[in-house]
């Protein structure tokens, strides 16, 4: 074990994969010499050359088409995207081609990549450059979405992603990057895609959550428990596609209620998928609505007023209030 | 120093002109690969005017023809090597079957079967619907094989439209940056759907395009087939001593753009008779009788053979067995997801009732 921040935890992945695979390379904007504008790819390039740390011109679409070409010839790239906001201009070769490539070819061609960008707000960045854009992908079939929020999942999920036979979209918490160590196996280990994580377990409420907000749910729910007794069960979705929906199911018949939160903009975020498959799988175990605590539905915006924007203790407190009292 | 495209002069490469003379004393190709070539194309046309009477009776779906542009097809693909690798647009059936697609691929394929998108022949790519998007497969593939130091220079095709995609350009930014093993082939057959090449770009030719990315262009008669063929063959030495090159390849789509589409509302009768008189398997025929290769009872003979090759592959794709709901399921992601298996039970639940 050794303490780790979240940036670490992605390096060491990065790091660990390339000595073990040497299929594994990388490829984006000033991840060589620089190491990534976080440092995600520090020491890398040093160590393992410019053959397998590739700084790109600027060009999301070919970084991603780029990627697909090589997965489908063997390779394992790693690509990054520089912002997840900068990746509107590589749509297509996401939704279209990486996600699609398995099925369109008939399982005969396939992209086994990772594709990685930071994300989330809340740290005074130029625009476009803190949008969580994770729904916008759930709605790409043959694609899967992790959004872990610690050095732990952060590492054994990238670890997982990178050997994973399908495209993968590993979302970077920019907040969290440095914001705490934890401790952290040297060691390899993977966590298993698909799996939410039950943070704390809890018996009156669900709150269901991914990315950099989960700390401030989980800070939450353990005041409720101080200061009013009640229990919130507080789960980490951790990959939002797939969902796992036995966790989120089972959570939900037991507690009975749920508040989903996410940094997204609320209007057809995944928290509304939440929401329904909630009610198809366990209408009748809820005793009061299903609510979420998400970014309003406005473009994200300038720095003076995303900390009130963002998801935040006050919004989820009245949301808990709400669903306690309606019984 | 200022500069303007007009200091650009692409000489378009020819061997035979239009009216089947060999422009140069010496002919790069053997006769036999000449009259193999031939065979080809006139397997490609038999096949592509099968295709659209069979939309026309609604046995197969959309379809996008390539008559006219069997030269730039086959005589690129014939000076390819079996390594060598194919990212095709959608019209590349030409291409396609040289290098082992089976006609009855393009047929389940155009009849809407699961099946039909299984294309696992052959060093070529799926083939691709969004214009360009095929390019940056070409170069992660062209980088696959510098990075594995395989000798293997991936073919990338698209039309004169598609060189005014952002992927075009990507494309060509990143093969001049890695100097990649890469050939970019634009069949500039005149017409993007209803917009003429005019309106696609103001660059003189499209060749000229190359320079800007530092890697290496050339005009070529593409409804010549030994002149697509010595340009390719001399491109595919220089990609693969790590020189990109592009390829334009004039011709001209004699057909619609697909099935679905009707050029009268769009283009003049005159301009199709001009481009008919040029056409690549006349041309090739006319050279080949000239030389005393090849005569009328050859040609005769050839197109039977062909004719009955066509008639096999549709047999065969009409009796392969129809697609069903449950199957769609089964290349989304190597393992089918929880709610994949859900949808999937619930729809074999539902064809039991």
């Amino acid at each position: 074990m050794t303490m780790m921040t979240i940036v670490q935890a992605i390096n060491s992945a990065l790091k660990y994969e390339m000595e073990q695979d040497d299929r594994v390379l990388l490829l984006g904007e000033d991840i060589g010499k620089n190491g990534g504008v976080f440092r995600a790819t520090d020491g890398l390039f040093e160590q393992f050359g410019e053959k397998r740390v590739v700084d790109t011109p600027i060009a999301e679409s070919a970084i991603i088409g780029a990627a697909v070409g090589l997965a489908a010839r063997g390779l394992r790239p790693v690509a990054e995207i520089q912002f997840l906001g900068f990746i509107y201009e590589a749509m297509d070769q996401m939704a279209a081609q990486a996600s699609r490539l398995r099925f369109r070819s008939g399982g005969t061609q396939t992209a086994p990549m990772v594709v990685r960008a930071p994300y989330g707000g809340g740290i005074r960045t130029p625009e476009l450059h803190s949008d969580s854009l994770e729904a916008i992908f759930l709605h790409s079939p043959g694609l899967k979405i992790i959004m872990p929020s610690s050095a732990y999942d952060a590492k054994g999920l990238l670890a997982a992603a990178m050997r994973d036979p399908d495209p993968v979209l590993f979302l970077e918490p920019m907040k969290l990057y440095r914001a705490f160590q934890e401790e952290v196996p040297e060691e390899d280990y993977t966590i298993e895609i698909g799996r939410a994580n039950v943070l704390r377990q809890g018996e009156d409420l669900t709150i269901i959550v991914w990315g950099p907000p989960v700390h401030m749910v989980k800070a939450t729910a353990e005041k409720w428990a101080a200061e009013h007794q009640t229990s919130i069960e507080v789960i980490d979705l951790r990959t939002v596609a797939p969902i796992d929906i036995e966790t989120i199911t089972a959570s939900v018949e037991k507690t009975g209620r749920a508040i989903i939160v996410h940094e997204a903009v609320k209007t057809g975020g995944v928290g509304a998928e939440i929401a329904a498959i909630l009610s198809e799988k366990a209408l009748y175990s809820l005793s009061a609505p299903i609510l979420r605590v998400a970014g309003f539905d406005t473009p994200y915006p300038t720095a003076q007023v995303e900390l009130d924007w963002l998801p935040n203790e006050k919004r989820l407190n009245e949301a808990i209030k709400t669903v306690l009292e309606d019984t | 120093m200022w500069m303007d495209q007009s200091q650009l002069d692409f000489q378009k490469v020819t061997y035979i002109d239009e009216q089947g003379k060999a422009l140069k004393e010496e002919m790069p190709v053997e006769e036999a690969e000449l009259v193999s070539m031939y065979e080809w194309m006139v397997r490609a046309r038999v096949f592509d005017q099968r295709a659209v009477k069979l939309q026309r009776q609604g046995r197969i779906g959309t379809y996008a023809p390539l008559q006219g542009q069997e030269a730039a097809q086959i005589g690129s693909a014939f000076a390819m090597r079996e390594n060598d690798w194919v990212y095709p647009s959608y019209r590349e059936i030409g291409v396609s079957m040289v290098r082992g697609v089976p006609m009855s691929q393009f047929l389940l394929y155009a009849m809407g079967h699961l099946k039909g998108l299984a294309q696992e022949q052959a060093n070529v790519f799926p083939v691709q619907i969004i214009i360009g998007a095929q390019f940056l497969h070409a170069v992660g593939g062209a980088w696959a094989s510098q990075y594995k130091g395989e000798e293997s220079v991936s073919v990338a095709y698209i039309g004169d439209g598609g060189t005014s995609e952002g992927d075009f350009h990507e494309a060509l930014n990143f093969a001049g940056v890695y100097k990649l093993p890469i050939i970019f082939f634009v069949q500039n057959n005149q017409w993007a759907i209803s917009v003429p090449v005019s309106k696609q770009t103001a660059s003189r030719t499209i060749a000229q395009k190359a320079l800007a990315y530092g890697i290496t262009g050339v005009r070529v008669d593409g409804n010549d087939a030994v002149a697509v063929y010595t340009v390719m063959k001399e491109a595919i030495a220089k990609a693969q001593a790590g020189e990109p090159v592009l390829i334009e390849a004039e011709t001209f789509r004699q057909g619609p753009h697909t099935t679905a589409d009707d050029p009268t509302k769009y283009r003049m009768a005159d301009d199709e008779k001009t481009w008919t008189a040029k056409d690549p398997l006349v041309r090739l025929k006319t050279y080949l009788t000239e030389q005393r290769i090849w005569d009328e009872e050859k040609d005769r003979a050839l197109y039977e053979q062909a004719d009955a090759e066509v008639s096999e592959a549709f047999q065969a794709a009409s009796s392969a067995p129809a697609s069903e709901l449950k199957d769609v399921f089964e290349h989304v992601y190597e393992t089918k997801t929880a709610q994949l298996s859900e949808q999937q039970a619930q729809v074999e639940e539902a064809s039991r009732q």
